[in-house]
């Protein structure tokens, strides 16, 4: 099994856009490899014979929704509790990918 | 050239339900910014996602129709990245469960025919849209996209040139406006593709470094981006060079490629089980209801069309390729039973109407019944193949009735004998040097009798009557 590292750690830490610094990183590299060691019991069982499990209710499913309108938010409530706006949109820092 | 190009092409498609894929809010186009927008749809805690029935039920279609395989059990994941386009910070996909797999198009190429396989027709959920305001250092957000139903459609590397892509792309389209699911439309964003390019050896077996090719907005972008990278990778390698696997950009307005700064880390998506919606599963019965119930497609039709109205491929293939075309072009032979004519007209001054006003023959003022009542005249002798031109061509301009522009004109065809001798007559006593040069053996003169025939009689004479009768009193 892959253990985790400070590597690891912060690579993650980059997909989810969080900053973290040395310190950060060694105190969350220890707690999260122990999280996963714990988890990894897991792999003590045998499921040779299982059927992988995607969710915990196993007997329901088909849950539909008919195609009907339904009463949106509207921008004035959509917007009003964002922490930057601009007439009817959300305001965010300039994303340029690839421009 | 030396190297073989592989290209797999990438469709999303959105789906006119009137709802969006897992809410209640409105899909329409082009309303006020963050309008259509509701907790579920934004994300907020504890709202919870509901699949909307239609979707899915347009989405099993799709699938039939491409000839997929329908998933046993089909589940939903998330997609995992931070964008601002994504309220959740993930986007509802499917991953290793997909809706089906295995399906395939049979495209024209090469004078038979080429199988494109699909590997596999998904659901996701559309993003919002971003605007980058001049001079600005921000960006503007708008959900009302977010949350709406799309179907991936992705090809397996069966395309081997651009050409193809674009037949390819043309088919599928056509197939999925038979299917009505979707309005196709690619101006408004309804159907995207992006495209997989590479280079390979001819006969070698590992594919090259590929490129995967966005930002096209037409079929025809599509394929010049793809002739552009197809010229530009073999450059490289011809140079000796190596190519980098990127994304690049397709410039229409400089006809050009060029490369999306590259993303310092590898796509990493933590794909994992959507775990607010339970899985689906469809059973046989139900499968093969809807498979039943499936219209009749592009290809069954114009086999029917060539059958049923004794058309070429070419004639069947154009006229089956929309269905409203197809739909127009049945509703008129009905009619008016002659079908080779129908054909040919649409396929003439209607199509070149359609095309000139970049509009589709719903949009044409004139119905099949004005068409069927055109051609009707042009039989009874009323008005001559060269009015019903000029007819047509006002119909479409004013959306006028064939007959009443006929009626308010007093355009009618003059057929009668009588009336036509007498014009005749009056032509042949006035040229009297042509009318001799005819009778001396210089046939080529009657084109010039006839022509004075027409103008005397301002455009209305039948001109088959015309050359009869003058041939006649000239004493041949
Ligand atoms: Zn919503």
């Amino acid at each position: 099994m892959k253990t985790i590292d400070s590597k690891i750690v912060k690579h993650v830490a980059h997909l989810a856009r969080l900053e973290l610094d040395d310190k950060e990183l060694k105190e969350y590299s220890g707690q999260l490899a122990s999280i996963l060691s714990y988890i990894s019991k897991l792999n003590e069982i045998d499921t040779a014979n299982v059927v992988p499990t995607s969710h915990a209710l196993t007997t329901l499913k088909n849950v539909f929704r008919k195609d009907v309108p339904r009463k949106s938010l509207g921008p004035d409530e959509a917007l009003a509790n964002a922490p930057s706006k601009e007439d009817d949109f959300f305001r965010v820092p300039q994303i340029l990918e690839g421009k | 050239m030396k190297y073989e190009t592989v290209i797999g092409l990438e469709v999303h498609l959105q789906l006119a339900t009137n709802t969006k894929a897992f809410c209640g809010c409105s899909t329409k186009f082009g309303q006020r910014a963050n309008s259509q927008v509701c907790p579920v749809c934004l994300g907020f805690p504890g709202s919870l996602p509901v699949l909307n029935e239609e979707a899915f039920r347009f989405a099993i279609k799709v699938a039939l129709a491409l000839n997929c395989r329908i998933q046993s059990l089909i589940k939903f994941d998330r997609k995992n990245y931070y964008y601002p386009d994504l309220p959740k910070n993930f986007q509802i996909s499917q991953y290793d469960m997909p809706l089906s797999y295995d399906g395939f198009i049979d495209i024209n190429a090469n004078g038979g025919t080429k199988r494109i396989r699909i590997k596999r027709v998904h659901m996701e959920e559309d993003a919002g849209k971003l605007m980058h305001p001049e001079g600005e250092d921000c960006s503007l957000v708008d959900y009302n996209r977010g949350g709406m139903p799309l179907l991936e459609i992705v090809t397996e590397p069966d395309i081997n040139s651009p050409q193809e892509a674009y037949d390819y792309l043309t088919k599928l389209k056509s197939i999925l406006e038979y299917l009505r699911v979707s309005d196709c439309d690619m101006e408004k964003g309804s159907l995207r593709c992006d495209a997989n390019i590479s280079l390979r050896p001819k006969g070698e077996k590992k594919l090259g470094t590929k490129v995967e090719l966005k930002n096209m907005n037409s079929f025809k972008g599509v394929r010049s981006g793809l002739e552009y990278e197809e010229k530009r990778q073999e450059s490289v390698l011809e140079d000796g060079g190596k190519l980098v696997q990127e994304t690049r950009l397709w410039n229409a307005d400089k006809a050009v490629t060029a490369s999306m700064r590259t993303k310092e880390e590898a796509e990493d998506y933590r794909y994992f089980p959507e775990p607010d919606l339970v899985p689906f599963v469809v059973d046989k019965n139900e499968i093969e209801e809807i498979r039943k119930a499936l219209p009749e497609l592009p290809e069954a039709r114009g086999a029917r069309f060539k059958k049923e109205f004794a058309l070429s491929d070419y004639d069947a293939d154009v006229l089956t390729s929309q269905i409203d075309l197809a739909d127009y072009y049945e509703a008129c032979v009905k009619l008016y039973p002659n079908a080779k004519v129908v054909a040919n007209w649409l396929m003439g001054d209607i199509s070149a109407a359609l095309n000139d006003k970049n509009i589709k023959v719903t949009e044409l003022g004139l119905s099949p019944e004005g068409l069927a009542g055109l051609l009707k005249m042009i039989d009874s002798g009323a008005i001559s193949g060269k009015m019903a031109k000029d007819i047509l061509a006002e119909s479409i301009e004013t959306k006028a009735i064939p007959e009443d522009i006929v009626k308010k004109k007093g355009l009618t065809q003059i057929s009668d004998a009588g009336a036509i001798e007498e014009i005749v007559k009056k032509v042949v006593e006035r040229e009297v040097k042509t009318v001799n040069d005819y009778k001396g053996g210089k046939k080529t003169a009657l084109g010039f009798l006839v022509g004075q025939v027409m103008k005397e009689s301002k455009g209305k004479a039948n001109p088959g009557k015309v050359n009869e009768i003058l041939k006649k009193v000239l004493g041949d």
